[in-house]
């Protein structure tokens, strides 16, 4: 074993953030530098009759307005789909709208001015005269007859129809079912909130002709692919798409926003560097949202308690446009989901992406996952009330048994490895079930609503070969790339197609390297985010980075060792066979003979002299892999949350929180546990406090941070948190993601633990966020009390 | 976030100050400057002026003058939350100011800057009206003190003119007091603030009462038939409860938003004031 993987280092990258040195796009000052501001539909749904930007224009500073015109016109394409399902119908998406705006917060215009002060002021002389036309905002609701269409030639409104299962298996079972659930239920809008909203900014260099832009992005070479292939047209060789420091993304950073092509067109056009930074209420309004589905779904069970069948029918809102892949989540990450941590025979799930007057709809923390956990769990403790078993007997009575690994699902995937029994047990240790079960009787016989939630969970992590997400309907592959680069004297630089914005992949990959090569961390620095230094790469999402980012790294540093030992074993005139590389110190010597050796330094320096190689050898030391993986990998997890309702007031407090998660070999314990913790408290936020809503006009409810409300430290006890491994046999780490997973559970064991607490008051069924009112208005109609405001 | 073009003055002297108010078109007093500044920036406020009293001397601190307390309109919330004056002699003044927002916000936000600005959710208020404070104002007319019942006028508006800069609270002490708040989980503003002010007669009846409540309607408001049922009996479970019943009856034209609608926020008032009675009442007899 390596003196890495495994140990709980603190994070390589944290003392520039802690001091405040961290480089963001906001911080760029570029010589000449001109700001862009960018004119923002106020309407859900419009006309634009007319845009008047002469009071703008005649504004001391104000350089220029472009309008949606200017960027057709000059040849900035309709910003493309990366993901579509089989007869999907996509709207055009054009950078800057020149005919409709489609959700408030729809760009009209765009303002360059000397300083950000005076674009503000601009934006507010640009008059833009608007005809309102009527909106729709719900997923289901816009495929009623009689809903405005977001887009002419979608008159249903609905983009693309998916299903995948064994229906007839399900049918049947549903026929002969001694037990069936079912459940309506709205997995609620939620709006990302990276502490760094987006940003943008690029510089165009007229003698060379190449074009330099930096952007928030979790992926910056697919972002230089799709402005060059589709939206911006300068050639890759001439482009270079730089993502530095950036202050998280949960999936909100993965997609192609149009301001990644304002700001080259812009630098051009005026023969500046150009930057734009969002607001915070531009960024609420703008970066794509998660989740929105409507949901009715059934489960049955055998007289004995066994999952016979699942069916489910979900209705996914994706907004005014697709993002870029925004198809996906609904479809292969959430159906594919629906079997859970379970063996259910039968499993069949119908979607439909619709379009709304909104935000659009894509990827965030857990992406269609936590969708499916929700969903699955809920139904799980609602077969557990219907059937009168403990909801962890009826859990553990279905889930996957170790032996049955890899299990085949009736909706495409094949799990890796896993121990769920394990898991359920260890969680059960951790949080002291029978305990908190004796509590709850205690506190009820008190009259007190005390509640126990308890999950099991599943995730697919580190999408997974391309070949199949090609036939899903991905316009990309999967695979990353990984380069590690040894310098004469030893050092190393590793280039990770991977994109680090809070992950801490600057001290993971470094020891993953450090410890394949046997060399002390220090030497080795890990370079990220600038696709004019790392040949390509896909980036950052889906929990894929220690994956396939990790694995391409291993395989690369795997191919340094094989040359370096050649070398070493070469100059200590030794047959390879005879010589041992020891990765504690990276001391290569022959076998028996510790002193016969060569350092790794030495063998780098060799192998760049060239005076004494192996014959044939060429000199140098450094390779590039591209890594493809076979399978996605299945981290699973069970989570268990104790909490007490305020039978008055109706507030929820979370008394205790136990998460035991499986992903699989861990690097970083340190990091993952924050992953982990920063997960749950993220899904807590989906739980009970935060709504991305919209009244019926298409107007957002929750425009600043004054309304949406993201989870405080207050809102959690301390977390308990503990693992169990089972390593994927699909990588060479053995690792599985740990990016997501406690987002998935933790809000399917809040509300668990929430309607558990409610059920002596008859309450079955509350939509999230778990708010006061919402529970209050919910044991007001269970009781069926006309109005429990009295 | 950039806020539109203003003028900046710092006057040196509280009559520099009303100076400029008097003289100067459309400008706006900042003191710690958060409730003004985050409107600036959202271009919800656009003053043309702006004229800073933060660094006044003589403005801020807390005394303590027998049965009140007098405390400077630029006193922090966090100075107010700690004064063990306050504390001891005001406990439901010292919780409304730890109530306030979040730390920063406590330590640049004023005492004065929050009466003027008067948002329906702050916290201050509804304490204010519980504790039958006096404001005192300066303007070119020279100076006044309002009660808290008159300074109040409605969402976002009060009585004070606007040349004129608020220049201290006085506070009458009531160890018989609580304030309790459901807190907006963005925001941080009141839900419902609920204010108890409770005295006890030597043979354990109520003799004065008043309760106030801030985050339901524009504007904070007395209870005052909640407050009146309580008086001239005991403190006992059963007549707080039957008072905080009360409650809503003062409550006209509740306001909501996406995390709780007027109706959620009247039943809230109810629970909240019952809590706070209570609280204050324990106290009152301790």
């Amino acid at each position: 074993m390596g003196r890495y993987i495994g140990t709980a280092m603190k994070r390589r990258e944290d003392p520039r953030f802690l001091r405040g040195k961290a480089r963001y796009v906001a911080n760029l000052d570029l010589p000449d530098l001109v700001h862009v501001a960018v004119k923002r539909s106020p309407h859900a749904h419009a006309r634009i009759l007319s845009v008047d930007d002469s009071a703008a224009l005649a504004m001391p500073g104000v350089l220029r307005v472009f309008t949606g015109r200017d960027f057709a016109e000059g040849g900035c394409g309709p910003l493309p789909c990366g993901w579509v399902v089989p007869d999907t119908k996509v709207p055009e998406r054009p950078v800057v709208a020149t005919d409709r705006v489609r959700h408030v917060g729809d760009s009209v215009a765009v303002v360059v001015a000397e300083d950000p002060y005076t674009a503000a002021d601009a934006l507010d002389a640009v008059e833009v005269e608007y005809e309102p036309l009527p909106a729709v905002v719900d997923a289901r609701g816009a495929t009623d007859a009689g809903a405005p269409p977001v887009h002419d030639g979608i008159e249903d409104n609905i983009s693309y129809r998916w299903e995948l299962g064994n229906e007839e298996v399900c049918e049947k079972a549903f026929a002969e079912a001694a037990h069936t659930v079912e459940v309506e239920l709205v997995n609620q809008r939620l709006i990302p909130t990276a502490m760094e909203p987006r940003a943008a900014a690029a510089r165009w260099d007229a003698a060379t002709e190449e074009m330099t832009v930096w952007t928030t992005s979790q992926n910056p070479h697919p972002i230089r692919l799709l402005l060059s292939a589709f939206t911006l047209g300068i050639p890759e060789s001439r482009l270079r798409v730089i993502s530095p420091d950036v202050g998280g993304g949960f999936g909100s950073k993965i997609f192609h926003y149009p301001e990644e092509v304002i700001m080259p067109f812009v630098a051009r056009a005026v023969g500046r560097p150009a930057k734009w930074v969002a607001t915070r209420s531009e960024s609420q309004m703008t970066d794509s949202h998660g989740r929105d589905h409507v949901t009715a779904a059934r489960l049955a069970l055998d007289a004995d308690g066994n999952f016979t069948a699942l069916a489910v029918e979900t209705w996914a809102n994706q907004g005014a446009y697709l993002s870029t892949f925004a198809p996906l989540i609904p479809t292969a990450l959430y159906i594919t989901l629906l079997s859970g941590n379970y063996r259910i025979p039968g499993v069949f799930g119908r979607m439909r992406g619709t379009l709304t007057h909104t935000v659009p709809v894509d990827a965030y923390r857990g992406a269609g996952r936590p969708e499916a956990a929700y969903l699955v769990e809920r139904l799980v403790d609602l077969a557990a009330a219907e059937t009168g078993m403990d909801p962890l007997e009826i859990r553990r009575r279905n889930a996957i048994p170790k032996e049955d690994f890899p299990y085949q699902t009736p909706v495409a995937f094949c799990y890796d490895s896993g121990d769920y029994h394990r898991l359920l047990d260890a969680a059960t240790d951790l949080a002291d079930y029978p305990a908190l079960r004796t509590a709850q009787e205690q506190a009820r016989a008190e009259g007190r609503l005390r509640g126990v939630g308890i999950v099991c969970c599943i995730e697919a992590s580190g999408p997974a070969p391309s070949a199949v997400a090609g036939s899903l309907g991905s316009a990309v592959g999967f695979w990353e790339s990984g380069e590690v680069r040894v310098h004469p004297t030893g050092q190393v630089s590793v280039y990770t197609g991977s994109h680090s914005h809070g992950q801490g992949h600057e001290t993971t990959f470094a020891q993953v390297v450090a410890d394949e090569l046997g060399i002390p961390i220090e030497n080795v620095e890990v370079v990220h985010g600038d696709t004019g230094r790392i040949h390509f790469g896909m980036g950052t999402y889906g929990s894929r980075s220690a994956c396939v980012g990790g694995s391409a790294l291993v395989e690369s540093a795997r191919k340094v060792r094989e040359k370096a030992v050649k070398i070493a074993a070469h100059l200590l005139e030794a047959a390879e066979e005879d010589v041992v590389f020891d990765r504690g110190t990276g001391r290569i010597s022959v076998q028996g003979s510790p002193d016969r050796g060569k350092d790794f330094g030495e063998v780098a320096f060799a192998a760049y002299t060239g005076h004494d190689l192996p014959e044939g050898m060429e000199p140098g030391l450094g390779f590039t892999s591209f890594y493809d993986p076979s399978n996605f990998t299945f981290p699973a997890s069970a989570h268990i949350c104790e909490v007490e309702i305020c039978p008055d007031s109706w507030e929820v407090r979370i008394l205790r929180y136990a998460a035991v998660d499986d992903v699989g070999k861990v690097i970083n314990p340190l990091i993952v546990e924050g992953q982990i913790t920063g997960g749950i408290v993220q899904g807590v936020g989906q739980a009970l406090t935060e709504h991305g809503a919209y009244d019926s006009e298409g107007q957002p409810l929750a425009a600043t941070l004054l309304d949406y409300a993201v989870p405080r430290a207050d809102l959690l006890p301390e977390v308990s948190v503990a693992r169990i491994e089972t390593p994927s046999p699909h990588n060479p780490l053995g690792v599985k993601g740990a990016g997501e997973m406690g987002t998935i559970a933790a809000t399917a064991v809040v509300a668990n633990a929430v309607h558990d607490a409610l059920a002596p008051l008859g309450v079955r069924q509350v939509d999230m966020p778990l708010t006061p009112e919402r529970i209050w208005r919910a044991v007001a109609a269970a009781s069926g009390a006309s109005s429990a405001a009295g | 976030m950039f806020p539109s073009h203003f003028d900046y003055y710092r006057p040196g002297s509280l009559d520099e100050a009303v100076g400029l108010l008097r003289n100067l078109k459309d400008a706006k007093l900042l003191a710690g400057g958060h409730s003004l500044v985050p409107a600036m920036k959202l271009r919800a406020a656009q003053p043309a002026a702006v004229v800073d009293i933060g660094r006044l001397p003589g403005l801020s601190g807390i005394g303590d003058s027998g049965d009140s307390l007098r405390i400077g309109a630029l006193t922090t919330h966090a100075a107010v939350a700690d004064s063990g004056t306050a504390r001891a002699g005001c406990p439901l003044l010292a919780e409304a100011a730890a109530a306030i927002g979040d730390l920063q916000v406590r330590n640049r936000g004023t005492l004065g800057g929050s009466l003027a600005h008067a948002d329906p959710g702050a916290d201050y208020p509804a304490a204010m009206l519980a504790l039958g404070a006096e404001i005192t104002v300066v303007g070119p007319e020279g100076e006044r003190t309002l009660a808290a019942a008159d300074f109040f006028v409605d969402l976002l508006t009060t009585a004070l003119a606007e040349t004129e800069v608020i220049t201290s609270v006085r506070v009458p002490k009531a160890a018989g007091g609580a304030y309790l708040k459901h807190r907006h989980p963005a925001s941080s503003y009141a839900v419902v603030g609920a204010a108890a002010r409770v005295e006890l007669d030597g043979a354990g009846q109520v003799s004065a009462c008043a309760l106030g409540i801030g985050g339901v309607v524009g504007k904070a408001v007395l209870a005052e038939e909640a407050a009146a049922a309580l008086v001239g009996g005991p403190a006992s479970a059963e007549r707080i409860a039957a008072a905080a019943g009360r409650v809503a009856a003062s409550l006209e034209d509740p306001l909501g938003d996406l995390y709780a609608s007027g109706e959620f926020r009247c039943h809230l008032a109810g629970v909240y004031g019952e809590r706070a009675l209570t609280l204050a009442a324990e106290r009152a007899a301790a």
